[in-house]
C-alpha cells in the first residue's frame, strides 16, 4: 500500500493561546513495500507527522492518500477503522498501552477489534509472540508480571497480530539493552524482507537508518529538509552535522580521513565492510 | 478535545492579574464565590457580571479561549437552566402544553443559576489561567499558616495541592496518548453505540492507573533522594509580597460586597 502525503500543514491546538504549526508543506511518499526512515530532532515533527500515517491526526491543509483513501483536511471522515487495520503504529514505549489480564487477551484485543474472531485471533497470538522471539508459555502470563524488555515485545507482538500492511515504528527501540535493539531492528526488517511490509521507522539512530532503509527522510523545523537514499543523504555530511543531525561512525571516519590526509572517496560507506575495501581501493590509487 | 480544557491551566502573560500576589486572588476568589449568594435580583447579577468582565479585560486571556474552555460545560449549565425550569412552579404561568409547563419563577431561578454558574467558573479559571500552579500553593500555604497553631498539616497539604495540579496536564498528555495507542489498536472512543464505547474506556483506564502508580512511586524516590522532609525549616526561594494594587483590589471587592448588600430585594 502506497502513502503520500500531498502539502501537508498541521498546526496543534487552533485558535487557542497554544496554537503552533507543527508541519508544514510535506510532500512525501512512500512507495508499496519499501522501508522507509523518518530522521530528525525532538520537536521537527516525526510523530505529528507519523500520526497522519493512519489518520489519528488529519491535516489542518492538504491531503493525505493512505491506499485508495484520501484524506483530506477540513472534511469529515467515517470509518477510519480499515486504515487503521493496515497501517499499524508501535508507538514510543508501547508497553504503555497494556491492559488486558493476560498477554494473550492483550494481544487478541487488536485483532478482534477489527472483526478477526477469537479463535482466529488466538492463532494470530501465537504466530505474533514467535514473530518477536517469545515462547509460547509467556501466553498464559499477565502483561504485567514481564521484563521491561519483554513488555516491549508483547506491545509490538500486539500490533504485529492486526496484520498490517504498513508498519510505523516509532523509535521502537527507545530504553532497551544493546543486545535487545538488535534483535528487535532485525526483527522487523527480517519482517519486511520476508513478508514485504512497507515499513516506516522513526528514529534518532543514523546507523540504523543507513543499515536498514532504502530511503531517508529528514525532517528538519517542521518540513522535509531532505529525502533520497542513504547513499544520497550521507554524500553530504557536513550538512547533516552543520544540522546538529548524526552521521554513521562509518562516514564520521571517511570524513575524517578526508580531511586530515586528504583521502578521497568515490560514495559514502554505510558499513565497515564496505569502508575497507574503499580505504583499500585508495591507497592503491595512491593518491593521498 | 481534550486540550480544549482550560481548568488548571496557566497562560502565561504579563497582566496586571498575572503580576498579582498570589494571596490575593486567592481570596478574591474565595471571596467571591461567598459573594455571589448575595445576588438575587437582575440588577446584582449584572453588577457582578460586570465585575467578572472587569477582571477578564484586564487579565489579557483571550476571550475567544476562555469561550472554547467553557464549551464542556455548557451542558452542564443546560441542565441546570431546564432542571429548575421543569420543577419550580412558582409566579405566574407563561406557557402550558399538557404536562409541560413553564413558570415566571422557575425560568427567572434557572437563568440565575446559570449565570451563577458561568460567573463562578470563569473567576475560578481565571485564577490558575493567570497564577502558576506552584504560586497558588505558596499563596495558599501562606494564607492557611495560621492553622499551623493547631497541628494542621499546611505545608503537606500545599504539598498534595501542587503535586496534583502540577500532574493535570501530564495525566492529560498521558491520557491522549494511550487513547491514540489504543485507537491505532482499532478501539473506536468517538462514535459507536453506548455499551461498546463504555467497554473501550478499559483498555484506557488501565494503562493510566498503572502509569499514574508507578510515576507516584518514582516521584517519592526522588523526593526523597533529595533529602526532602515536610516543611519544617524550610526556606522559601519565592517570596510573596503585598503591593497596593492587591489593596486594591481586596478594596474593590469590598466595595462589591457594599453594594450587592444593598442591591438585595
Amino acid at each position: 500500500m502506497r502513502i503520500t502525503l500531498d502539502d501537508v500543514e498541521y498546526r496543534y491546538q487552533v485558535n487557542t493561546p497554544f496554537e503552533h504549526l507543527a508541519l508544514h508543506d510535506v510532500n512525501i511518499s512512500m512507495e508499496q513495500g519499501t522501508y522507509t526512515a523518518i530522521i530528525g530532532h525532538t520537536g521537527s515533527g516525526k510523530s505529528t507527522l507519523l500520526q497522519h500515517l493512519n489518520a489519528l491526526l488529519k491535516p489542518t491543509k492538504g491531503r493525505v492518500f493512505i491506499g485508495d483513501r484520501t484524506i483530506e483536511a477540513g472534511r469529515k471522515e467515517k470509518a477510519l477503522r480499515p486504515i487503521r487495520q493496515k497501517v499499524g503504529i508501535v508507538f514510543q514505549f508501547p508497553e504503555h498501552q497494556l491492559f488486558d489480564e493476560t498477554v494473550e487477551k492483550d494481544i487478541c484485543f487488536g485483532p478482534m477489534n477489527f472483526g478477526v474472531s477469537e479463535n482466529d485471533a488466538k492463532q494470530l497470538a501465537r504466530k505474533a509472540i514467535a514473530q518477536v522471539g517469545l515462547s509460547e508459555e509467556i501466553l498464559v502470563k499477565s502483561p504485567f508480571d514481564l521484563s521491561g524488555g519483554q513488555m516491549r515485545r508483547v506491545a509490538i507482538a500486539g500490533v504485529l497480530a492486526m496484520e498490517p500492511e504498513v508498519l510505523v515504528l516509532d523509535e521502537p527501540t527507545a530504553g532497551l539493552d544493546p543486545r535487545g535493539r538488535k534483535e528487535i531492528m532485525d526483527m522487523f526488517y527480517e519482517l519486511h524482507k520476508r513478508e514485504g511490509i512497507s515499513t516506516i521507522l522513526v528514529t534518532h539512530s543514523m546507523e540504523d537508518a543507513a543499515k536498514y532503509a532504502d530511503d531517508i527522510i529528514i525532517m528538519h523545523q517542521g518540513t522535509v529538509f531532505k529525502k533520497g537514499t542513504p547513499q544520497e543523504i550521507f554524500s553530504d555530511p557536513e550538512q547533516l552535522l552543520e544540522l546538529g543531525l548524526d552521521v554513521p561512525d562509518t562516514v564520521r571516519f571517511q570524513l575524517k580521513l578526508q580531511k586530515e590526509l586528504g583521502v578521497r572517496f568515490d560514495h559514502p560507506c554505510l558499513n565497515i565492510g564496505d569502508l575497507a575495501i574503499e580505504i583499500d581501493k585508495a591507497m592503491k590509487r595512491g593518491n593521498r | 478535545m481534550l486540550d480544549k480544557m482550560i481548568i488548571g491551566r496557566y497562560v502565561p502573560a504579563n497582566s496586571l492579574l498575572h503580576r498579582m500576589d498570589p494571596r490575593a486572588k486567592l481570596l478574591l476568589v474565595f471571596l467571591f464565590v461567598c459573594v455571589v449568594f448575595l445576588a438575587n435580583n437582575f440588577v446584582s447579577y449584572g453588577l457582578l457580571a460586570v465585575f467578572t468582565i472587569l477582571l477578564i479585560s484586564v487579565s489579557k486571556i483571550p476571550l475567544r479561549y476562555l469561550y472554547n474552555g467553557l464549551k464542556p460545560i455548557f451542558f452542564l449549565i443546560v441542565f441546570t437552566f431546564l432542571l429548575h425550569i421543569l420543577f419550580t412552579k412558582e409566579g405566574e404561568l407563561l406557557f402550558e402544553y399538557g404536562w409541560f409547563a413553564i413558570y415566571k419563577g422557575g425560568l427567572i431561578q434557572g437563568l440565575f443559576i446559570s449565570i451563577r454558574f458561568t460567573l463562578l467558573i470563569l473567576v475560578t479559571s481565571l485564577l490558575t489561567l493567570t497564577t502558576t500552579p506552584i504560586s497558588i500553593t505558596d499563596g495558599m500555604e501562606e494564607l492557611l499558616g495560621p492553622l499551623k497553631k493547631w497541628k494542621m498539616p499546611v505545608h503537606e497539604l500545599a504539598l498534595m495541592m501542587s503535586i496534583a495540579l502540577r500532574f493535570i496536564p501530564t495525566l492529560m498528555e498521558e491520557t491522549e496518548k494511550i487513547m491514540k495507542a489504543q485507537t491505532a489498536r482499532g478501539v473506536d472512543f468517538s462514535s459507536g453505540p453506548i455499551k461498546e464505547r463504555v467497554k473501550s474506556i478499559v483498555p484506557l483506564l488501565v494503562p493510566l492507573f498503572v502509569s499514574s502508580f508507578k510515576r507516584a512511586e518514582e516521584l517519592a524516590t526522588a523526593m526523597e533522594s533529595r533529602g526532602y522532609r515536610g516543611g519544617e525549616g524550610r526556606t522559601k526561594y519565592r517570596q510573596l509580597n503585598w503591593k497596593t494594587s492587591d489593596s486594591l483590589l481586596m478594596v474593590s471587592l469590598g466595595l462589591l460586597t457594599v453594594m450587592l448588600v444593598l442591591l438585595r430585594s
